[in-house]
Protein backbone atom coordinates (compact mmCIF):
# COMPACT_ATOMS: atom_id res chain seq x y z
CA UNK A 1 0.00 0.00 0.00
CA UNK A 2 1.26 3.63 -0.95
CA UNK A 3 2.38 5.32 2.17
CA UNK A 4 1.18 8.62 2.49
CA UNK A 5 3.24 9.28 5.90
CA UNK A 6 0.05 9.34 7.89
CA UNK A 7 -0.30 6.94 10.72
CA UNK A 8 -3.52 6.33 13.51
CA UNK A 9 -1.99 7.13 16.58
CA UNK A 10 -2.67 4.18 19.45
CA UNK A 11 -5.92 5.81 20.83
CA UNK A 12 -5.15 8.12 24.18
CA UNK A 13 -8.41 7.83 26.39
CA UNK A 14 -7.97 5.33 29.72
CA UNK A 15 -9.74 1.99 28.75
CA UNK A 16 -10.86 1.76 32.39
CA UNK A 17 -12.13 -1.68 31.49
CA UNK A 18 -8.81 -2.74 30.81
CA UNK A 19 -6.84 -0.92 33.68
CA UNK A 20 -4.94 -3.25 36.27
CA UNK A 21 -5.61 -2.65 39.69
CA UNK A 22 -3.67 -5.15 41.12
CA UNK A 23 -0.52 -2.58 42.59
CA UNK A 24 -3.07 0.04 43.56
CA UNK A 25 -4.66 -2.85 45.86
CA UNK A 26 -1.29 -3.86 47.42
CA UNK A 27 -0.74 -0.37 47.98
CA UNK A 28 -3.62 0.09 49.72
CA UNK A 29 -2.86 -2.57 51.64
CA UNK A 30 0.35 -1.33 52.88
CA UNK A 31 -1.12 2.23 53.28
CA UNK A 32 -4.41 2.11 53.64
CA UNK A 33 -4.65 5.92 54.42
CA UNK A 34 -3.93 6.09 50.55
CA UNK A 35 -7.92 6.01 49.77
CA UNK A 36 -8.75 9.44 51.44
CA UNK A 37 -7.27 11.38 49.65
CA UNK A 38 -9.48 14.42 48.31
CA UNK A 39 -7.27 15.65 45.96
CA UNK A 40 -7.01 19.24 47.43
CA UNK A 41 -3.00 19.86 46.31
CA UNK A 42 -1.48 21.16 49.39
CA UNK A 43 0.67 17.69 49.07
CA UNK A 44 2.10 19.26 45.69
CA UNK A 45 2.00 22.84 46.80
CA UNK A 46 4.26 22.33 49.62
CA UNK A 47 6.38 19.79 47.81
CA UNK A 48 10.22 21.20 48.03
CA UNK A 49 10.94 18.89 44.90
CA UNK A 50 7.92 20.36 42.81
CA UNK A 51 8.94 23.88 42.62
CA UNK A 52 11.68 22.31 40.24
CA UNK A 53 11.50 19.52 38.43
CA UNK A 54 8.03 17.66 37.08
CA UNK A 55 7.61 16.03 39.91
CA UNK A 56 3.98 16.03 41.06
CA UNK A 57 3.03 13.58 43.82
CA UNK A 58 -0.66 14.72 43.84
CA UNK A 59 -0.59 13.33 40.19
CA UNK A 60 2.09 10.37 40.55
CA UNK A 61 -1.43 9.24 43.39
CA UNK A 62 -4.03 9.24 40.51
CA UNK A 63 -1.97 7.88 37.51
CA UNK A 64 -1.01 4.87 40.17
CA UNK A 65 -5.30 4.76 41.08
CA UNK A 66 -5.76 4.36 37.58
CA UNK A 67 -3.13 2.17 37.00
CA UNK A 68 -1.17 4.09 34.84
CA UNK A 69 2.46 3.06 36.80
CA UNK A 70 5.07 2.63 32.88
CA UNK A 71 6.57 6.21 34.37
CA UNK A 72 6.32 6.32 38.24
CA UNK A 73 9.36 4.68 38.88
CA UNK A 74 11.12 7.26 37.84
CA UNK A 75 8.98 10.25 38.42
CA UNK A 76 9.14 9.24 42.09
CA UNK A 77 13.06 9.50 41.98
CA UNK A 78 12.34 13.63 42.61
CA UNK A 79 11.35 13.07 46.33
CA UNK A 80 13.63 13.49 48.86
CA UNK A 81 11.16 12.06 51.38
CA UNK A 82 11.89 15.35 53.17
CA UNK A 83 7.98 14.63 54.52
CA UNK A 84 6.81 18.36 54.01
CA UNK A 85 3.51 16.44 52.54
CA UNK A 86 2.59 14.46 55.16
CA UNK A 87 2.69 16.99 57.52
CA UNK A 88 0.16 19.42 55.74
CA UNK A 89 -2.22 16.84 54.39
CA UNK A 90 -5.55 17.44 55.62
CA UNK A 91 -6.94 13.67 55.46
CA UNK A 92 -3.91 12.58 57.26
CA UNK A 93 -2.68 10.16 54.29
CA UNK A 94 0.65 8.83 55.13
CA UNK A 95 2.49 10.30 52.06
CA UNK A 96 5.99 9.67 53.19
CA UNK A 97 5.27 5.92 53.93
CA UNK A 98 3.13 6.06 50.87
CA UNK A 99 6.11 7.27 48.72
CA UNK A 100 8.47 4.88 49.86
CA UNK A 101 6.02 1.63 49.36
CA UNK A 102 5.40 2.48 45.83
CA UNK A 103 9.14 2.59 45.08
CA UNK A 104 9.26 -0.45 46.84
CA UNK A 105 6.34 -2.24 44.90
CA UNK A 106 7.56 -0.29 41.60
CA UNK A 107 10.76 -2.55 41.70
CA UNK A 108 8.68 -5.78 42.85
CA UNK A 109 9.59 -5.78 46.37
CA UNK B 1 -49.84 25.60 82.77
CA UNK B 2 -46.30 24.00 81.52
CA UNK B 3 -43.05 26.00 81.60
CA UNK B 4 -40.26 25.39 79.14
CA UNK B 5 -36.38 26.50 79.61
CA UNK B 6 -34.48 27.98 76.86
CA UNK B 7 -30.95 27.88 77.01
CA UNK B 8 -29.07 30.59 73.94
CA UNK B 9 -31.02 33.20 72.87
CA UNK B 10 -30.03 33.16 68.99
CA UNK B 11 -31.86 32.70 66.16
CA UNK B 12 -33.23 28.67 66.79
CA UNK B 13 -33.63 29.91 70.17
CA UNK B 14 -35.79 33.43 70.18
CA UNK B 15 -38.36 31.31 66.92
CA UNK B 16 -38.94 28.29 69.29
CA UNK B 17 -39.90 30.67 72.05
CA UNK B 18 -41.90 32.55 69.93
CA UNK B 19 -43.89 29.96 68.90
CA UNK B 20 -43.79 28.75 71.93
CA UNK B 21 -45.26 31.70 73.47
CA UNK B 22 -47.99 32.77 70.99
CA UNK B 23 -49.05 28.82 71.38
CA UNK B 24 -50.01 29.55 75.37
CA UNK B 25 -46.76 28.31 76.81
CA UNK B 26 -44.56 29.78 78.92
CA UNK B 27 -40.80 30.41 77.98
CA UNK B 28 -37.89 31.15 80.43
CA UNK B 29 -35.25 32.34 77.89
CA UNK B 30 -31.39 32.41 79.18
CA UNK B 31 -28.63 34.00 77.80
CA UNK B 32 -25.38 34.12 78.69
CA UNK B 33 -24.16 37.43 77.00
CA UNK B 34 -25.53 40.47 77.44
CA UNK B 35 -27.97 40.87 74.91
CA UNK B 36 -29.59 37.98 72.03
CA UNK B 37 -28.15 37.42 68.63
CA UNK B 38 -24.67 37.70 69.22
CA UNK B 39 -23.49 35.69 66.36
CA UNK B 40 -25.97 37.24 63.75
CA UNK B 41 -25.30 41.11 64.60
CA UNK B 42 -21.85 40.22 63.18
CA UNK B 43 -23.04 39.60 59.71
CA UNK B 44 -23.53 42.00 57.04
CA UNK B 45 -25.76 40.72 54.60
CA UNK B 46 -27.38 36.69 54.30
CA UNK B 47 -26.86 34.82 50.97
CA UNK B 48 -28.46 33.97 49.21
CA UNK B 49 -30.95 37.53 49.05
CA UNK B 50 -28.37 39.66 50.18
CA UNK B 51 -30.90 40.39 53.01
CA UNK B 52 -29.60 42.80 55.53
CA UNK B 53 -28.87 40.73 58.67
CA UNK B 54 -29.86 43.57 60.56
CA UNK B 55 -33.01 43.42 59.50
CA UNK B 56 -33.30 39.53 60.51
CA UNK B 57 -32.20 40.71 63.89
CA UNK B 58 -35.05 43.33 64.22
CA UNK B 59 -37.83 40.82 63.25
CA UNK B 60 -36.07 37.91 65.74
CA UNK B 61 -35.89 41.00 68.62
CA UNK B 62 -39.84 41.83 68.06
CA UNK B 63 -40.54 38.14 68.87
CA UNK B 64 -39.34 38.31 72.57
CA UNK B 65 -41.59 40.80 73.08
CA UNK B 66 -44.13 38.50 74.07
CA UNK B 67 -45.94 38.47 78.02
CA UNK B 68 -45.02 34.45 77.88
CA UNK B 69 -41.61 34.86 77.55
CA UNK B 70 -39.40 35.89 80.50
CA UNK B 71 -35.63 36.47 79.07
CA UNK B 72 -32.48 36.36 81.41
CA UNK B 73 -29.48 37.68 80.32
CA UNK B 74 -26.21 37.22 81.55
CA UNK B 75 -27.41 34.12 82.76
CA UNK B 76 -24.99 31.16 82.28
CA UNK B 77 -26.99 27.86 83.21
CA UNK B 78 -23.95 25.62 84.58
CA UNK B 79 -26.64 22.38 85.60
CA UNK B 80 -28.92 20.75 84.74
CA UNK B 81 -31.14 18.14 86.74
CA UNK B 82 -34.29 16.28 86.19
CA UNK B 83 -36.73 15.36 89.25
CA UNK B 84 -40.40 13.79 89.07
CA UNK B 85 -41.14 15.30 85.53
CA UNK B 86 -39.60 18.55 85.85
CA UNK B 87 -36.18 20.07 85.59
CA UNK B 88 -34.30 22.07 87.85
CA UNK B 89 -31.77 24.75 85.96
CA UNK B 90 -29.06 26.16 88.30
CA UNK B 91 -27.26 29.38 86.89
CA UNK B 92 -23.48 30.46 87.92
CA UNK B 93 -24.85 32.22 90.78
CA UNK B 94 -26.60 29.53 92.18
CA UNK B 95 -29.97 30.66 91.57
CA UNK B 96 -32.93 27.68 90.45
CA UNK B 97 -35.45 27.85 87.83
CA UNK B 98 -37.82 25.18 87.28
CA UNK B 99 -39.47 24.12 83.64
CA UNK B 100 -41.10 21.47 82.37
CA UNK B 101 -38.76 20.73 79.19
CA UNK B 102 -35.66 22.14 77.97
CA UNK B 103 -34.55 23.12 74.60
CA UNK B 104 -30.55 23.54 74.20
CA UNK B 105 -29.91 26.01 71.65
CA UNK B 106 -26.36 27.17 72.93
CA UNK B 107 -25.11 27.64 69.61
CA UNK B 108 -21.41 27.42 67.64
CA UNK B 109 -18.33 29.15 67.53
CA UNK B 110 -16.18 29.84 64.69
CA UNK B 111 -13.08 27.78 64.36
CA UNK B 112 -10.07 29.87 66.13
CA UNK B 113 -7.82 30.73 62.61
CA UNK B 114 -4.58 30.66 64.59
CA UNK B 115 -4.71 26.84 64.78
CA UNK B 116 -3.23 26.38 61.18
CA UNK B 117 -0.27 28.23 62.31
CA UNK B 118 0.97 28.04 58.64
CA UNK B 119 -1.83 30.28 57.12
CA UNK B 120 -0.21 33.18 59.53
CA UNK B 121 -3.63 34.18 61.07
CA UNK B 122 -2.07 36.72 64.24
CA UNK B 123 1.07 36.69 62.63
CA UNK B 124 0.25 38.76 59.94
CA UNK B 125 -1.99 41.54 59.58
CA UNK B 126 -2.83 40.85 55.95
CA UNK B 127 -4.36 37.49 56.64
CA UNK B 128 -8.21 37.71 58.33
CA UNK B 129 -10.84 35.57 58.66
CA UNK B 130 -14.27 35.28 57.29
CA UNK B 131 -15.90 37.38 60.29
CA UNK B 132 -13.36 39.99 59.96
CA UNK B 133 -14.40 40.49 56.21
CA UNK B 134 -18.29 40.22 57.12
CA UNK B 135 -17.06 43.77 59.26
CA UNK B 136 -15.86 45.07 56.70
CA UNK B 137 -18.75 44.64 54.30
CA UNK B 138 -20.33 45.95 57.11
CA UNK B 139 -18.98 48.84 57.69
CA UNK B 140 -18.08 49.36 54.24
CA UNK B 141 -14.40 49.51 55.43
CA UNK B 142 -12.58 46.71 53.33
CA UNK B 143 -8.72 48.06 53.55
CA UNK B 144 -5.55 45.70 53.60
CA UNK B 145 -2.45 45.72 56.33
CA UNK B 146 -1.64 48.98 55.78
CA UNK B 147 -5.21 50.54 55.37
CA UNK B 148 -5.25 51.58 52.18
CA UNK B 149 -7.69 50.10 49.15
CA UNK B 150 -6.53 46.09 48.48
CA UNK B 151 -5.58 45.12 44.84
CA UNK B 152 -5.76 41.48 44.70
CA UNK B 153 -8.21 39.69 47.33
CA UNK B 154 -7.53 35.80 48.01
CA UNK B 155 -10.45 33.70 49.60
CA UNK B 156 -9.45 30.28 51.15
CA UNK B 157 -12.11 27.68 51.89
CA UNK B 158 -11.72 24.90 54.26
CA UNK B 159 -10.49 26.75 57.19
CA UNK B 160 -10.88 23.92 59.99
CA UNK B 161 -13.33 22.30 57.79
CA UNK B 162 -12.72 18.96 56.49
CA UNK B 163 -9.41 18.71 58.01
CA UNK B 164 -7.73 16.09 59.91
CA UNK B 165 -4.87 17.37 61.46
CA UNK B 166 -7.54 19.87 63.69
CA UNK B 167 -9.75 16.87 64.23
CA UNK B 168 -12.95 18.10 61.99
CA UNK B 169 -13.67 15.91 59.54
CA UNK B 170 -16.97 17.70 59.26
CA UNK B 171 -17.64 20.15 56.73
CA UNK B 172 -19.01 23.36 57.96
CA UNK B 173 -21.32 23.80 54.99
CA UNK B 174 -21.93 27.03 54.54
CA UNK B 175 -18.34 29.07 54.20
CA UNK B 176 -18.57 27.72 50.05
CA UNK B 177 -21.64 29.89 49.21
CA UNK B 178 -20.25 32.75 52.14
CA UNK B 179 -17.75 32.76 50.18
CA UNK B 180 -19.32 33.05 47.01
CA UNK B 181 -21.25 36.19 48.68
CA UNK B 182 -18.91 37.70 50.06
CA UNK B 183 -16.80 37.56 47.13
CA UNK B 184 -19.71 39.45 45.12
CA UNK B 185 -19.53 41.71 48.10
CA UNK B 186 -16.55 42.65 47.41
CA UNK B 187 -16.42 43.91 43.67
CA UNK B 188 -19.39 45.25 44.40
CA UNK B 189 -17.69 48.00 46.23
CA UNK B 190 -14.17 47.53 44.77
CA UNK B 191 -14.83 46.84 40.89
CA UNK B 192 -10.85 47.13 40.32
CA UNK B 193 -9.89 44.89 42.92
CA UNK B 194 -8.89 41.11 41.99
CA UNK B 195 -10.71 38.32 43.95
CA UNK B 196 -10.15 34.86 43.94
CA UNK B 197 -11.43 32.16 45.98
CA UNK B 198 -9.53 28.93 46.60
CA UNK B 199 -11.80 25.71 47.00
CA UNK B 200 -11.65 21.95 47.03
CA UNK B 201 -15.27 21.45 46.02
CA UNK B 202 -17.71 23.94 45.66
CA UNK B 203 -21.00 22.88 47.39
CA UNK B 204 -23.73 25.42 46.18
CA UNK B 205 -26.51 22.89 47.88
CA UNK B 206 -29.17 25.19 48.83
CA UNK B 207 -31.82 27.57 46.73
CA UNK B 208 -30.30 30.12 44.87
CA UNK B 209 -26.68 29.18 45.71
CA UNK B 210 -25.88 28.36 42.19
CA UNK B 211 -27.27 30.91 40.92
CA UNK B 212 -24.84 32.86 42.90
CA UNK B 213 -22.23 30.97 42.00
CA UNK B 214 -22.66 31.85 38.28
CA UNK B 215 -23.10 35.24 38.72
CA UNK B 216 -19.98 35.43 40.64
CA UNK B 217 -18.65 33.94 37.46
CA UNK B 218 -20.27 35.47 34.86
CA UNK B 219 -21.05 39.25 36.45
CA UNK B 220 -18.24 40.01 38.79
CA UNK B 221 -15.43 37.85 36.71
CA UNK B 222 -14.11 36.57 40.22
CA UNK B 223 -11.24 33.76 39.97
CA UNK B 224 -12.27 30.42 40.72
CA UNK B 225 -9.00 27.88 41.67
CA UNK B 226 -9.27 24.52 42.66
CA UNK B 227 -6.40 24.25 45.26
CA UNK B 228 -6.03 24.44 49.20
CA UNK B 229 -3.41 26.87 50.21
CA UNK B 230 -1.03 25.89 52.35
CA UNK B 231 1.04 28.30 53.61
CA UNK B 232 1.42 32.33 53.34
CA UNK B 233 4.33 34.50 53.88
CA UNK B 234 5.02 38.23 54.30
CA UNK B 235 6.71 40.05 51.00
CA UNK B 236 9.19 42.77 51.78
CA UNK B 237 6.63 45.54 51.06
CA UNK B 238 3.93 44.33 53.72
CA UNK B 239 2.20 42.19 51.42
CA UNK B 240 1.31 37.63 51.30
CA UNK B 241 2.92 35.55 49.17
CA UNK B 242 0.32 32.05 48.83
CA UNK B 243 1.57 29.04 47.94
CA UNK B 244 -0.80 26.61 46.27
CA UNK B 245 -1.47 23.93 43.43
CA UNK B 246 -3.45 24.81 40.73
CA UNK B 247 -4.89 20.95 41.08
CA UNK B 248 -6.90 21.17 38.00
CA UNK B 249 -3.96 22.37 35.72
CA UNK B 250 -1.29 20.35 37.80
CA UNK B 251 0.70 22.93 38.41
CA UNK B 252 2.07 24.67 41.70
CA UNK B 253 0.76 28.57 42.12
CA UNK B 254 2.12 31.21 44.03
CA UNK B 255 0.35 34.64 44.22
CA UNK B 256 0.76 38.03 45.49
CA UNK B 257 -2.19 39.19 47.84
CA UNK B 258 -3.44 42.31 49.83
CA UNK B 259 -5.93 40.20 51.95
CA UNK B 260 -6.04 36.59 52.73
CA UNK B 261 -9.46 35.53 53.70
CA UNK B 262 -9.94 32.42 55.57
CA UNK B 263 -13.27 30.79 55.65
CA UNK B 264 -13.78 29.61 59.03
CA UNK B 265 -15.34 26.26 59.86
CA UNK B 266 -18.34 26.33 62.74
CA UNK B 267 -17.40 24.38 66.15
CA UNK B 268 -20.16 23.90 68.85
CA UNK B 269 -19.70 26.76 71.30
CA UNK B 270 -17.92 25.89 74.73
CA UNK B 271 -21.95 26.05 76.31
CA UNK B 272 -22.92 23.46 74.01
CA UNK B 273 -20.10 21.03 74.82
CA UNK B 274 -20.09 21.52 78.46
CA UNK B 275 -24.04 20.95 78.61
CA UNK B 276 -23.54 17.97 76.28
CA UNK B 277 -21.49 16.60 78.31
CA UNK B 278 -23.22 17.06 81.71
CA UNK B 279 -26.59 15.42 80.46
CA UNK B 280 -24.89 12.98 78.23
CA UNK B 281 -26.22 14.09 75.14
CA UNK B 282 -22.60 14.70 73.27
CA UNK B 283 -22.28 13.67 69.82
CA UNK B 284 -19.34 13.64 67.38
CA UNK B 285 -16.93 16.76 67.71
CA UNK B 286 -18.65 18.22 70.77
CA UNK B 287 -22.10 19.02 68.99
CA UNK B 288 -25.26 17.34 70.45
CA UNK B 289 -26.46 14.60 69.17
CA UNK B 290 -30.15 13.75 68.14
CA UNK B 291 -31.95 11.01 68.97
CA UNK B 292 -32.57 10.45 64.83
CA UNK B 293 -32.03 12.80 61.89
CA UNK B 294 -34.83 11.82 60.46
CA UNK B 295 -37.67 11.39 62.85
CA UNK B 296 -36.57 12.72 65.89
CA UNK B 297 -34.11 15.72 65.05
CA UNK B 298 -35.03 17.74 67.70
CA UNK B 299 -34.75 15.35 70.57
CA UNK B 300 -32.14 13.60 72.23
CA UNK B 301 -31.71 10.24 73.69
CA UNK B 302 -32.99 12.27 77.47
CA UNK B 303 -36.30 12.42 77.43
CA UNK B 304 -37.82 16.20 78.30
CA UNK B 305 -34.31 17.21 76.72
CA UNK B 306 -34.49 18.73 73.22
CA UNK B 307 -32.22 20.60 70.85
CA UNK B 308 -32.03 22.99 68.14
CA UNK B 309 -30.06 25.27 65.62
CA UNK B 310 -26.50 24.97 65.30
CA UNK B 311 -25.61 23.23 68.85
CA UNK B 312 -26.59 20.31 66.65
CA UNK B 313 -24.30 20.95 63.46
CA UNK B 314 -23.57 23.45 61.13
CA UNK B 315 -26.51 25.33 59.83
CA UNK B 316 -27.03 28.13 58.32
CA UNK B 317 -29.70 30.97 59.68
CA UNK B 318 -32.36 29.52 57.30
CA UNK B 319 -32.29 26.14 58.80
CA UNK B 320 -32.10 27.73 62.16
CA UNK B 321 -34.90 29.42 62.04
CA UNK B 322 -36.94 26.72 61.04
CA UNK B 323 -35.54 24.19 63.16
CA UNK B 324 -36.66 26.30 65.90
CA UNK B 325 -39.72 25.96 65.04
CA UNK B 326 -39.80 22.46 64.49
CA UNK B 327 -37.92 22.03 68.47
CA UNK B 328 -41.05 24.18 69.34
CA UNK B 329 -43.35 21.82 67.74
CA UNK B 330 -41.79 18.96 68.89
CA UNK B 331 -41.98 20.11 72.40
CA UNK B 332 -45.95 21.30 72.29
CA UNK B 333 -46.31 18.01 71.09
CA UNK B 334 -44.51 16.10 73.74
CA UNK B 335 -46.29 18.32 76.45
CA UNK B 336 -49.70 17.74 75.64
CA UNK B 337 -49.40 14.13 75.53
CA UNK B 338 -47.81 13.82 78.85
CA UNK B 339 -50.78 16.41 80.18
CA UNK B 340 -52.93 14.06 78.46
CA UNK B 341 -52.00 11.18 80.65
CA UNK B 342 -51.43 12.71 83.74
CA UNK B 343 -55.04 13.81 83.69
CA UNK B 344 -56.05 9.66 82.91
CA UNK B 345 -54.24 9.31 85.77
Amino acid sequence: MKDFGFAIEKPRALDTDKTNRELYTRLLKREPSFARCFQCGMCSATCSARNFTDYNIRRIHTLFRQGQTQELDQMLKACMLCGKCTLVCPRGVNLRHLIIQMRKLLNND
Amino acid sequence: MSTVAIIGAGVAGIEAAHVLASNGIKVKLFEKGASALKNIQDKAFLFPNFQSAQEIVTELSAKLLSDNIETFYETEIINLGNSQNSWVLTDKSGHEYVAQAVLVSTGYKVFDASRKEELGYGIYKGVITSLDMENMIRYDKIVNAVNSQPRNIVFLQCVGSRDEKVGNHYCSKLCCVTAVKQAIEVKKRLPQCQVSVFYMDLRMWGQGFEEMYRQAQEQYKINFVRGRISESASTFDGRLQIKSEDTLLGLPLKMTADLLVLMVGMEPSTGTTDLGKKCNICGEYGFIESLNPHIADNKTAIEGLYVAGTAKRPMTVQDCINDGRSAAVTIQDSLRTKNQSSNAD
